[in-house]
């Protein structure tokens, strides 16, 4: 249910909050991370998943995490334990961009 | 379930199956999509190659199947070809995000095609996974530096492999960089004016539809350095459709993928596979007829099926 919550919250306000969780999901659909900014409690582990039939990756910009080709309906996962501004991108399709904000 | 019948198939490789074979008569170039009785007539001076694109080995999709199989009948397509071309081109994307055996793959298939050469550039899907490592270590051999770029001379023609997948950054375009453009500077330099000059690389070296990455972002610095020749013809791939753009005295045109479709440039919200539905597939094949105007440049949309 935090998964929908994420996406509507999205939807309504462009940034996701997110409280007091510890796993969130970001979706990978048409060439788009969603939600594109997702602001999180330190200690939250992102999972995003692939639903394209085109891989795609989770690329950070300053090369704090990555994954490999995503295939379809694959996922990766990544916790994180400090505070900051992660921006990602696809490795693939570099126009592909979004941020994590853990607070 | 994917349900691939053989009307289905069929009507797939209308899209997908093909390749195009380029003639050269005095330097200029003319192209059809491969069929067996098209070839070039023992005319002196004139001879054939066929550039072949994003193959996609390692796809598994709707849009595809089994993009091994498309493969292996566009090298019989080319196999049929009298007289044999003269090399193949491969512009790129020989893998479908560097899956594991599919360059090898690849190479098997290729091994039975009748022609003298085959030269390679990479796709972004080719390196992004190990910065290009793999495609370099198979292809880099023979290259400007063993880094993917070449260039090399026949029948009077001059030939260039640019390699624009390896320095993806701004919005995702392809782009060059400073060290091969300051080369094809140099690799040009002394040729006459007068020399046919073609120019192959995987992302088109026009802007195409920059929004979903179909430009290389420092072409235009590489263009200029062909402004002198008379004859200037531009060979990409990466989009997966035919376009045709006329620019001066250069001539751009993308080719098909092997593979699969993709949509016509700002007709679909992403640029992923096509998934062609067996009922919509005349109503598809017209897709490629689309024109597209970005900015002052009128792209026309040239041949794109087998028939």
């Amino acid at each position: 249910m935090k998964i929908v919550a994420g996406v509507i919250v999205a939807a309504l306000l462009t940034v996701a909050h997110v409280g007091a969780a510890s796993s969130v999901a970001v979706g990978i659909e048409e060439f788009k991370f969603t939600p594109p900014v997702l602001a999180v409690p330190v200690g939250t582990t992102v999972t995003w998943i692939n639903h394209d039939e085109e891989p795609h990756t989770i690329t950070s910009a300053n090369g704090a995490f990555g994954s490999t080709g995503l295939s379809h309906e694959d996922t990766f996962a990544q916790t994180f334990i400090r505070p900051g501004r992660y921006e990602y991108f696809c490795a693939l399709h570099p126009h592909m961009k979004a941020i994590v904000i853990v607070k | 379930m994917d349900r691939i019948d053989r009307r289905g198939f069929m009507e797939c490789m209308a899209w997908a199956g093909t390749g195009l074979v380029w003639v050269s008569t005095g330097g200029v170039l003319s192209s059809r999509v491969i069929a067996p009785a098209a070839a070039a007539e023992a005319t002196p001076g004139r001879f054939s190659f066929v550039q072949i694109s994003d193959t996609h080995i390692g796809f598994k999709g709707q849009a595809n199947g089994d993009p091994t199989a498309t493969l292996q009948q566009v090298v019989d397509r080319v196999n049929a070809l009298q007289p044999a071309p003269a090399f193949v081109l491969h512009t790129g994307d020989q893998t479908h995000g560097q899956q594991a055996g599919a360059f090898d793959t690849v190479a098997e298939i290729l091994k039975g095609v009748k022609t003298e050469r085959i030269f390679y550039v990479p796709g972004e899907h080719d390196v992004f996974l190990d910065g290009g490592k793999e495609y370099l270590g198979r292809y880099g051999k023979g290259t400007v530096g063993g880094r993917g770029w070449q260039s090399f001379d026949f029948k009077g023609s001059h030939f260039v492999g640019l390699v624009n997948v390896l320095k993806y950054k701004g919005e995702g375009m392809g782009a060059l960089g400073e060290d091969q453009i300051e080369w094809l500077e140099r690799d040009l330099a002394p040729l006459s004016p007068s020399t046919p000059v073609v120019v192959f690389s995987h992302v088109p070296l026009w802007a195409v539809y920059p929004q979903w990455g179909w430009t290389t972002e420092d072409a235009g610095r590489a263009l200029v350095h062909l402004k002198r020749f008379s004859s200037v013809t531009v060979l990409n791939g990466h989009i997966h459709q035919v376009l045709q753009k006329v620019e001066g005295n250069v001539r751009f045109h993308t080719a098909m993928s092997t593979a699969f479709p993709q949509p016509a440039p700002g007709t679909a919200p992403a640029p992923g596979p096509m998934k062609i539905a067996e009922a919509d597939a005349r109503r598809m094949i017209g897709v490629t007829e689309v024109t597209y105007v970005p900015g002052q440049h009128p792209l026309a949309v040239v041949d794109s099926t087998l028939g």
